[in-house]
């Protein structure tokens, strides 16, 4: 690659300006708070505050309650990212074998990702809420002890599919532009030797798509980490009994529920390292290392 | 065509900069608050008969959410020197509220501002008792107070054979009536009850002078510690947690959700604040009033603790705002609107003089067991287990409580090992919000 030089010593800087000034307000600004805030003991209004250095820290690392809400961020996030990528790969080799009407078909998957994710958990609490929920009321009827409000595994399983049908569409989309960029000639290679379908997916489709499913799984991981609050703060509270409870949410109750501010700010940037680790992976092995068609 | 829209466009500037001259001369006093359902259209309406006696100040209120919540965007409000002129803070806030001296204007001071003077001898005293500093200032204006009752369903009642107009009065009663209910077949669940918290915990321990805390549950220093692992707790939650193993006892969740599975007829009896009237008068269902149970003992049941919230005045504000909030707290306490207030919602009267008008209007005899709540909370003088809950942490202490209960009911542990647990993290929680 060559180096360009640019006869203008002021303007580069010019037109970087916006984005420089949109990254310091909306990132550095916040972060550099959130890490003074990480070293301070401080009350609600934030009349006294005293200088604790990293004992937020220490003191967060020895609570089995974050621990916990770590091991329940990882079932969640790879149980999200497991339904939502197999999902959408089904329906994206489906959508890739009709013939009629296949606009329509991915026009209609695409929405659900158009709904906030907040929406998107009432959806879903309004069908299976103990209370009022249609289907929780069909499950009942038929002898099944539906009570996400108690039972923590029935919660999880809610807030999974919530957040995972809310991303279907996003991999959906990424999925059928994976699949079209398969060459046709691989396929019909494969099926004059004598490949059926199954064994043509799994031998040149599944591993052609690998690129994408590579992207996808960092998006998704990314998505169950940090763009699920809103699902979970509306479905199940981050109940019950914590099995629920994120560490995204856990920085949310500790702070502005038990106004804890700086517990919460170093569990914050707990959270921020572990995007940093997520960006650079991403980068480093999904930008560089994998090469498209 | 564009002409059209330049001459419409100037039309809607200057119209808008009429309505923006024609706000500033009067003064816009915003008031937060947590009010949903029958209780938000209570606070519209007050808004809007106050705005239209006067016309120098607008109160506009503004739902924030939950209480929590409400009272968080409060906090959030103040660190951004952005707070409302009113803000309502529920009951266990107050412990919150308290501590930020400096941040708040009692609101005896308050009213001082406007002209007017607040004479305690008015109020009911146990609600002042609960919103006054330990050296007796007033801190926030009473505004909803409530005590938890007993509802239940007439018609369930009358189905499964029981006595529709003779609410069972103890516990072992209600667990009794429950069990029948739900073997007759008569509802799908016999008990329900919201706020596990306030009903089961803080209101259990005042009702049956048990103690919740020591140092008075907390209302004489603010360092205590949890007192409700006792037996008699650990006994009343046990029978709640067998009742929900065979589907007698069903959990709504932590606020009052389970109103609904009242409302909807599936459970048949319910314990919820006096509050919650508004929304089960509007249903329509044939429903009776009770007392809140309590276990038989020696004086019980004692008394209960208010419960609700109140509201409070931030620091810092012009004196133009405070005197239009003086004048609003003045319209709030009238008689005619205290009592008409209590009679919609199901709220206690806060003033002995609206009490006594809604006696008289023989209010109290066409609805039987509306005076429920207040004779709950006025019958005794109370004792130092019943003058109220305060501690810093309050509700966190009650999430706490809240996740131990979700993981007994589901059978993950006793009652024993949950109330346990829920002291031994909750002192550690209140240990750690002091700074020690």
């Amino acid at each position: 690659m060559q180096n360009v030089v640019f006869p203008n010593k002021i303007l580069p800087y010019f037109l970087v300006a916006p984005q420089i000034v949109l990254t310091v307000i909306f990132f550095f600004w916040p972060a550099s708070q959130a890490l003074y805030q990480s070293a301070m003991r401080e009350d609600p209004f934030g009349l006294r505050s005293a200088f604790v250095g990293l004992s937020n820290f220490q003191a967060i690392f020895t609570d089995p309650n974050y621990l916990h809400a770590l091991q329940v961020t990882l079932v969640f996030s790879v149980a999200t990212a497991a339904v939502a990528m197999g999902t959408a790969l089904f329906l994206a080799t489906a959508a890739d074998l009709v013939v009629r009407g296949r606009g329509f078909y991915r026009t209609f998957l695409i929405i659900p990702y158009a709904v906030a994710p907040a929406v998107a958990g009432m959806l879903w609490l309004f069908m299976f809420n103990p209370a009022m929920g249609t289907f929780a009321y069909l499950l009942r009827r038929n002898g099944i002890l539906w009570d996400p409000l108690l039972d923590g595994n029935q919660a999880m399983t809610l807030v999974v599919a919530a957040a995972a049908w809310k991303q279907i569409s996003y991999n959906f989309l990424f999925f059928v532009a994976g699949l079209q960029a398969i060459p046709k000639s691989l396929l019909e290679a494969a099926a004059i030797d004598g490949a059926r379908g199954a064994r043509r997916f799994w031998t040149i489709v599944f591993p052609l798509l690998a690129p994408t499913t590579f992207f996808l799984l960092v998006v998704n991981t990314v998505y169950a980490f940090f763009d699920t609050f809103g699902i979970i703060h509306a479905v199940t509270g981050g109940g019950p009994a914590k099995a629920t409870e994120t560490l995204v949410y856990k920085v949310y109750n500790d702070g502005f529920v038990n106004l804890n501010l700086g517990s919460s700010a170093a569990q914050s940037v707990v959270l921020m390292i572990i995007v940093i680790a997520l960006t650079a992976f991403q980068f480093r092995f999904v930008e560089k290392k994998v090469h498209y068609g | 065509m564009s002409t059209k829209i330049i001459a419409a466009s100037a039309a809607a500037a200057s119209m808008s900069l009429f309505w923006a001259s024609s706000a500033l001369a009067v003064t816009e006093l915003q008031w937060w608050h947590a009010m949903t359902g029958a209780n938000n259209e209570v606070v519209d309406t007050l808004a809007k008969e106050f705005n239209e006696t006067q016309s120098d100040y607008k109160i506009v209120p503004v739902f924030k959410g939950t209480y929590p919540e409400t009272l968080n965007a409060g906090i959030a409000a103040f660190r951004a020197k952005q707070t409302p002129a009113i803000i309502q803070v529920f009951d266990v806030g107050t412990g919150v509220m308290m501590s930020a001296e400096g941040a708040v204007m009692p609101v005896a001071e308050v009213l001082q501002k406007g002209g007017y003077t607040f004479d305690k001898a008015n109020y009911l005293a146990g609600i002042v008792a609960y919103y006054s500093k330990p050296d007796g200032t007033m801190l926030s204006f009473p505004y909803n107070s409530s005590s938890p009752i007993l509802y239940y369903n007439k018609d369930i009642f009358q189905k499964a054979g029981l006595d529709a107009e003779n609410p069972p009065k103890t516990w072992p009663e209600v667990w009794e009536a429950a069990r029948k209910i739900k073997t007759s077949g008569a509802a799908e669940c016999g008990y329900t009850s919201t706020w596990l918290t306030w009903i089961q915990t803080e209101n259990f321990a005042a009702w049956n002078n048990l103690s919740y805390a020591n140092n008075e549950n907390g209302l004489a220093d603010t360092d205590v510690e949890l007192q409700f692992n006792s037996p008699q707790f650990v006994e009343h939650f046990q029978s709640i947690a067998d009742l929900a193993k065979d589907g007698v006892f069903r959990y709504g969740g932590r606020t009052s959700e389970a109103k609904n599975l009242f409302l909807s007829g599936e459970c048949a009896i319910l314990t919820e604040s006096s509050g919650g009237l508004g929304d089960i008068v509007k249903s329509g269902m044939n429903y009776g009033i009770g007392q809140l149970p309590y276990y038989e003992g020696d004086g019980r049941p004692q008394n209960t603790i208010p419960g609700g919230a109140s509201l409070w005045v931030f620091g810092g504000k012009s004196d133009e705002e405070y005197k239009g909030i003086a004048e609003f707290f003045n319209f709030l306490s009238q008689t005619q609107i205290q009592a008409r207030l209590h009679q919609v919602s199901g709220y206690l009267p806060v003033t002995m003089e609206a009490y006594n008008a809604t006696k008289e209007s023989g209010f109290y005899e066409k609805n039987p067991g509306r005076e429920t709540p207040i004779q709950q909370m006025m019958g005794k003088e109370p004792t130092e287990n019943s003058k109220g809950v305060r501690l810093v942490n309050l509700p966190q202490v009650r999430d706490i409580l809240n996740e131990e209960f979700e993981a007994m009911l589901a059978g993950q542990q006793d009652a024993k090992a949950a109330l346990d647990k829920a002291v031994e993290r909750g002192n550690a929680a209140i240990q750690q919000a002091l700074g020690n």
